[in-house]
This record gives C-alpha cells, structure tokens and sequence, in this order.
C-alpha cells in the first residue's frame, strides 16, 4: 500500500475486540459473526486490490432488526462501522479498518416483490444487479443500469456508488432507476425513501443517498423501476485515423438528436489489446474505434443506422461495419467488454482511471495523456464512455518493479487533475472511495467540502460509518458549527440595497 | 420589510450574510409564480432573484445549459427549442392553477419545486436533470456540488438534496442542467369512453408493451373537455403518448392500436393538437378555474391511484384525474374543505406516496400541512439537514412545515 492515510485506529476499540465479537454473536446468532483471520481473509479489500486490511470482525446480519441493533450497538459505544455489499468496489469503499466491524449485506439476497403492472422489483440489497434481471427476463423485462460488474454486484452497492454503465447515457444511472429505500441510519433508526411512487416527499435524500458511498446509511431493502426490453439491437463498428473525427463523429450524432443505446470509443492501443486476446476483427489501422449501438423496435434501429452512417462518413471514417445478425452485433462489443483483460495480457497490472470530460475536451485530454505517458514512463491505454465523456485509462505498470505503483498512481492523479482542469470530474462511476479522496480538493474547495460534511453530519454525527472514505480529512461536526459570517463583521453594515 | 433585487452572486452572499448576521427572515422569490403554495410566509424581507438572470453556457453538442437562477424558464425553452432541444422533464407552469399569469417562473423555481410533467414517467424530473448548482446557504455560505457533466459521482449530490427544497435549505445562484434532443414526431393514441378502473388497465397494458410510451394520463368524462380548449370533446380520454423519430413512431403507435383495440374506441392526435394536450394536462388546466377550491397533487402507485378516488369519493365530492399511468392524481375537492386528514389516511392504506395541497386559501395553507407530513426518523433527519445549512431559519421560514 502506498501512503495512504486511514484514521487511526481507536486503541479501546482493538483492547475490547473479544468483548465485541461476542456481543455481535448475541445480535447476529449462527454463522453471521467471522473473526477467525484466516476467514476473515476473503473480505480484506474489494475490487480495489492494492489496497488491503483484515477488519476487526466480520458481521453478516440477516435481518433489518439485526442491522439496526449492530448500527446500534456500535453508535453508542464509538465503534466504526464499513457497509459492504458484494465488494467489487473499484475506489476502495469497502475497504476495512482495523477497528471497525465489516457490516456485509451478501444474506440479503431475495427478491420481495414483483410488480408487472407498476413495474418495479423490490429486493434485499445483496441481490445482484443482474439477478433482478434474471427475475424480469423471461416476461420480458430487464433493469436498465448495467455495470459492467453486473454478474456480482449487488444492487445495495449499485445505490451506494450510483453506479452507471455502458447504457445510462439513454437510460440513466442508478439514481435514475431507483424509486425507494429503506435503510438504517448509524443510530439505529429506520427510515424509508420513496416507494413505489415518484419523487419523495420533502427533501430529496433518496437523491443524497444514492451515490454516497456507504457514508449516511445501510441499505436494507431497494424499489427499482424496470423496463420492457427493447425489441431488437444493433451496433456499427466506425473507425477513424483520428481521435478528434471520433470525437466530432460522436458530437454529430448527439447533434441530430440522436442518444444511442450505447457509444463506446477505444484507442489505439486499447484496440490492439483487444484485438489480440479476442479477435473481434477490429480494425488494426485506426486510432479511434467507435461501437455505437441503437435499440428499440426494427425500423427505428434500422432508420438511424443509416443516419450514423452517414455522419461517420461524412466524419471521415475509414470503416464501418453494421451488424447483420446478433451474433455480429456481440462480436463487435466483445472486444471493447474484454479490453480490461485484455490490457491485463500486455501488462503485468493496471490502474484503471474514471475521470468524465466535457466530450470536446477530448483529443485535448488524449494528447495531455500521452505527454503524461511519456513523462512518467507507463504505457496508457483508453476505452472511453464516448455518448457521455466518462474516461477509462488504463495506466499500465509492473507492481514487481518498485516505485512503479507509486509512478502509475502518480500518473492517474495527474490525469484526473487534467479532467478537473478542462471542466470535468474526477470520478465518473466508480466512486471516490479512498482511492481518489485526496484528490477532492482538486474539485472542491474547503467551502465546498464543508458542506459535504454537513450533510454527513446529519446523518451520522460521530463519522462512525465508513470513516476515512471520500473526504480528505474529518472536520469535527461541531467545528462546522460556527457561522461563517458574524454580526460586526459583514461587508455591508447597513442593509444592502441592489 | 425590504425587497432585496440582487443582480450578482456576490450580492446574493452579501445579502444572505446580512440577514444571518441580523438574524431576519427572507422569503426567496424567483417570479412568485409558485408563491401560493406551501405555509404562507412572514418574512421581514424578500429576496427576488429575477434580476440574476442570464444563460451563461450553453452547448447543445454537450448537451448542457448553465444559467443564473432568475432566468425565466420561458426564455431557456425558447432557446432549447432554436436547437431542436429541450428540457426533457417537462417542467409544469403552476400559473394557471394558482391563479397567476402562464409562461411564468424561472429556471431556479424549477430546481426548488422539483418540477416535472407528463413525460416524468419515462425522462424523470428536474432532480433526474440537475448537474450542477451554486448556491449561498442560510449560514451565508457560497458553496458548489457537481458540475457539467452527466455521469459524475464526486461527492454526495447536493444538487439533487436542493431539488424540492423550496428555498428552505439556500438560495441558487447558478444552475446547470443537462439538455436533450426534443422528438422528432410526437402521437397521442387516445382511447375513449373508459372509465377509471378500465383505463387503469389499458395505461398498464401499454406501458408494459415496448412501446416506449412516453407519458400516460387519463381524463375521466367531463375533465377531457377541459384541455386544449374543448378539442377532445368531453367523452373520456385514456391518452397514451409516443415520441421519436417518425418511422418509429408510426410502427409504435400501430402496436399500441393492436394491443389496446378491444379496450375502446382510438383515436389518433398528432402534432401541434397532441402537444395542447400534454401541455394543459402538465399544467392542470382542467383545474385552472380561477377559484380557490382546494387542489392536491397525489404521487402514488399508479396501479392504485384510481381506487385512492373511488374511496374518496364514497366520502368527500372530488374531481380527478389522473397523470403517470395513474401514479399522479389530481384532486379538487369540490366542497371546499381540504380533508387532508381523510386524504392521507387512504393514501396510506392504498401503497402510500404523498399528497401535496398545491392550491387553498391561505387559511388552509396556514392550518394544514401542505407538504406531507413525514415519519418521525425521516422528519427528524430532514430537520437536522435544515439545521446545518440554515441554523438560524431565515430562509423560507416554515414554508416546508
């Protein structure tokens, strides 16, 4: 692990260690309580696997009665607390503290309800995104947000990092697609979000929720909205000899009001990668590839599949393929969705970035990176969520040769400042975690990060739960307290007047 | 009692700072056209944005708008529409149901309302929208969250903790929302002659289908004469709207007709004649009587919504009718006593959501919750929201409670 600062374990929390297992078994009886090491091995990092700490205990409760007493428990003697769901976290959520219990959410895994009519699922948060797919599929329904982890995820994590995919440019990220919540708050409480109704009444924290990393609250159960499957797909593979037609090319169809199901890009060397470990037949001679795919009923598809094309002619393409059957519309996406083991074949690891850019900012990031490449030394490849500027760098390095993670982390910090610079962000779905919590301040300034606080304040006043993710460092709520401003001291002693 | 008409953030702060450091109210007006609806207020001044007013980006390649808060909405869809673009979720104008001028409101009223309309159903709204906000909390704090790009998760999504908070948390000063393609073509396949029950089913059958149907209501008899100035006639309409490209539209709607062509009579409206509908439908209209009749706004189950009315109707006289396939139901109740208490009470016991009195006599407004009431936890937690941006309770007092 690089220097990574997590706060500081609490002595009195590790000296009564014995004493809390035991009171979690009271709470959690049966399996629902591990703090063997060598169990608790399995949970001490997620998707993000540089990063690594066995927890103080594992605690897997079954019920909402159970989480709300372990939240309970642990608020009132100032025990830390990390949510987990299935720990595919690439920003390091879920990573432990070695004074915390690790609260995973996996044995709430059924579905509640089904609903055709009002179509919504509601379901436990550990089941996977894609289980409450598979639970639609066969009438025909299917949820929308589509991490490409989707086999694993659980849709508890999915509301906790408001996780996105290769299709939420034309349908939505998951606070898009989540109508409720239930969920404890680190005191205990209970609260629910939402229904299965739109919008929330009050104040919308189903919105503050959703994204928040695991800070504010547990998720105890989700309402998700679901959709009828559009009837057909198909995808055009364009190639271009440079990234900026790509990038125009994308721009173009945007611009003729067109929001494709899916618009990928790679680049260069993400395409040979590709190309490589999968044979997709991907064109070797170009530098920008772009995969855009359109859906709903035939001759929509069919319609703006001709227009696509021809504003990737006009656009300078020097190939474009259109998928004829549905075996060659998969072929095309096979390579872009094998990119990541793919770049893992020519490299013995990578460091995948997740900044988003204004989309004409494009070929501007692309030629900074590859000056950052060679100033550091590390190879860069890129597979890009073109319809929405979301970025993917893939920073290639050897964690065998020392200093090379540090040079690799190094570099992808400059390429999310380079994001930030050109009016984009720093994470686009893969969260802040711990991975990218110091750069915040690249994005927000001290005000701005206040405010963050406040709100986490109002949920969780103690920084109990999941401390030491997202913010650079924890102000003490009640040094937010003071008023900016104090009589005496305004610009404008009398009334302002405009 | 001063109106403060601030033309810069800057001054915004400054304001803001003064009224926390005096510790004075502030009621927080954009145009005022929303200005009947929640607790009246008693502020001991005004603060009116409509003078911070502007576009300040806007790049429809990126689809993406910026603009000061005080920009009249009207201005921003004249402009989306010069680009084939718009605002996809449709933001109601409450103007006619409130008894005020239409064409009304701005773009920060929008965010603070969490405004929405009939295609809420499929594109979301103004939450589903927001990117990015500037604000000044009640602590005289300017403070950002988000930016201008869609897919973002740096931090907790402030902007959306904004949306619907009715100038009670801070007060914008810039918003940036994300823009959309506006369709191409847009049909209404009208069903006629339903009743409540029986339109409930057909709006479900079609937005179970992949029609992608972009916005469902039902305007049960008598109410269907009152949008787009009598031209549906006043037989009951079951109206069912697809959007897009042409080609896709027809094939569509052809499928809507096959699926639906045992429920009852159709009828096809396109264009400029389906567009008054949707838009009369958004804003109400059929309420729009110039009384001060109270008028709730019912978000629900939609499967549920049409048995909440029959209930209500076993009890209380109420007019009806019904948005989001059901799930939005608005209710006047003809014998002038709000019944909130009856109101909520059903909506409860039929799947919940929440009612919000968007129209009575002040007296009303003052006596009832307007907005509805929350669980104790969740209120508790609202309030400690409400404590850290706005300690002292000068912005918007009460308006929310």
């Amino acid at each position: 692990m690089s220097g990574l600062a997590m706060p500081k374990p609490d002595a009195e929390t590790l000296r009564r260690r014995s004493e809390i297992v035991a009171d979690m078994r009271i709470i959690v009886p049966g399996e629902g309580v591990v703090d063997a090491a060598n169990a608790m091995r399995a949970f001490e990092s997620d998707g993000l696997t540089a990063y690594r700490q066995l927890p103080l205990v594992v605690v897997l409760p079954e019920t909402v009665a159970q989480v709300s007493r372990v939240l309970k428990y642990c608020n009132d003697r100032n025990i830390r607390v990390v949510p987990r769901g299935s720990g595919t976290s690439l920003s390091g959520g879920a990573l432990p503290l070695e004074d915390a219990v690790l609260l995973v959410m996996s044995r709430f895994n059924r579905i509640i309800e089904i609903d055709f009519p009002n179509r919504i699922v509601v379901a436990q948060p550990g089941v996977t995104n894609l289980g409450i797919t598979s639970a639609v599929e066969q009438e025909g329904f299917y949820y929308a947000p589509d991490p490409s982890s989707q086999i694993a995820c659980s849709i508890g994590g999915n509301v906790a990092e408001n996780s996105g995919g290769v299709h939420c440019l034309k349908y939505g990220l998951t606070a898009n697609n989540v109508l409720g919540i239930e969920m404890v708050l680190m005191n205990g409480e209970v609260v629910r979000l939402g229904g299965s109704h739109l919008d929330a009444e009050g104040y919308d924290l189903l919105g503050v929720m959703t994204g928040s990393e695991g800070l504010l609250g547990v998720v105890t159960e989700v309402t998700v909205r679901i959709l009828k499957k559009p009837e057909t797909a198909r995808a055009l593979l364009i190639g271009f000899p440079t990234s900026e037609q790509g990038g125009q090319c994308v721009a173009d169809i945007i611009g003729a009001g067109i929001i494709p199901g899916g618009m990928e890009m790679m680049d260069r060397p993400a395409i040979h990668a590709a190309e490589d470990f999968v044979h997709a037949g991907y064109p070797l001679d170009v530098e920008a590839l772009l995969i855009v795919e359109l859906d709903g009923p035939g001759v929509e598809v069919d319609h703006l599949i001709t227009a696509v094309e021809t504003i990737a002619i006009r656009n300078g393409s020097t190939t474009c393929r259109i998928s004829q059957s549905e075996q060659e519309r998969l072929s095309f996406w096979a390579g872009r969705k094998a990119a990541f083991p793919a770049v893992g074949r020519i490299s013995p690891d990578y460091y995948c970035m997740d900044g988003t850019i204004p989309r004409k900012e494009l070929p501007r990031v692309l030629a900074g990176m590859r000056e950052l490449s060679e100033k550091y030394g590390l190879g860069v490849a890129n597979v890009f969520h073109a319809g929405d500027g979301n970025m993917h760098p893939l920073i290639l390095y050897d964690a065998n040769v020392p200093g090379e993670l540090d040079k690799a982390e190094s570099f992808g910090a400059d390429i999310l400042r380079l994001c930030v610079k050109v009016g984009g962000v720093l994470t686009g779905e893969h969260g802040v975690g711990v991975e990218k919590r110091d750069l915040m301040p690249e994005m927000f300034n001290q005000v701005d990060l206040d405010q963050q606080m406040r709100v986490k304040c109002a949920f969780d006043p103690n920084h109990l739960l999941n401390p030491g993710k997202v913010f650079p460092q924890l102000r003490r709520c009640a040094e937010l307290g003071r008023m900016h401003v104090h009589r005496g001291q305004v610009a404008f002693p009398d009334i302002p007047r405009f | 009692m001063t109106t403060f008409t601030p033309t810069t953030s800057d001054e915004v702060l400054s304001t803001v700072a003064w009224a926390g450091a005096e510790e004075t109210s502030l009621e927080i007006v954009g145009h005022g056209s929303k200005r009947g609806i929640g607790r009246p207020l008693q502020t001991e001044h005004t603060l009116d944005l409509s003078k911070l007013s502007g576009v300040t980006l806007y790049e429809p390649a990126e689809l993406v708008l910026s603009a000061k808060s005080g920009t009249p909405l009207a201005d921003i869809e004249k402009l989306l529409a010069q680009n084939s673009q718009q605002l996809a979720f449709e933001p109601m104008d409450y103007g006619p149901l409130l008894g005020g001028e239409p064409g009304k409101g701005t773009i920060g009223g929008v965010l603070g309302a969490n405004l929405s309309g009939p295609r809420r159903l499929k594109a979301g709204a103004a939450r589903d929208h927001i990117l990015g906000i500037n604000v000044v909390s009640g602590r005289g704090e300017a403070f950002k969250s988000g930016g201008r790009v869609v897919k973002n998760v740096t931090g907790y999504d402030l902007s959306k903790l904004m949306a619907n908070s009715w100038g009670t948390l801070a007060v914008f000063t810039d918003v940036t929302f994300k823009v959309l393609p506006a369709a191409e073509t847009e049909v209404t396949l009208a069903v006629r002659g339903l009743l409540d029950d029986a339109a409930a089913s057909a709006m479900a059958l079609a937005l179970g289908s992949s029609a992608e149907v972009s916005s469902a209501a039902h305007l049960p008899e008598r109410i269907a004469a009152r949008v787009a100035g009598g031209s549906l006639g006043s037989e009951a309409a079951t109206l069912l709207r697809v959007e897009g490209f042409g080609p896709s539209v027809a094939y569509r709607i052809a499928a809507l007709k096959a699926l639906l062509g045992r429920a009852g009579p159709l009828e096809e409206i396109s264009g400029e004649a389906s567009k008054a509908i949707w838009r009369d439908v958004r804003d109400c209209k059929p309420f729009a009587d110039g009384s001060e009749k109270p008028v709730w706004r019912v978000s629900m189950t939609p499967a549920q919504g049409h048995q909440m009315v029959l209930t209500l109707r076993m009890q209380a006289a109420v007019s009806a009718f019904y948005d989001w396939q059901g799930g939005l139901v608005w209710l006047r109740m003809e014998e002038g006593d709000p019944e909130a208490g009856l109101l909520r009470g059903l909506l409860r016991k039929h799947g919940g959501g929440h009612a919000t009195l968007v129209r009575a006599a002040p007296a009303h407004r003052a006596a009832l919750p307007v907005f509805e009431p929350q669980a104790p936890a969740l209120a508790a937690l609202s309030q400690r929201l409400k404590q850290e941006f706005d300690p002292k309770n000068i912005l918007n007092p009460g308006r929310m409670a």
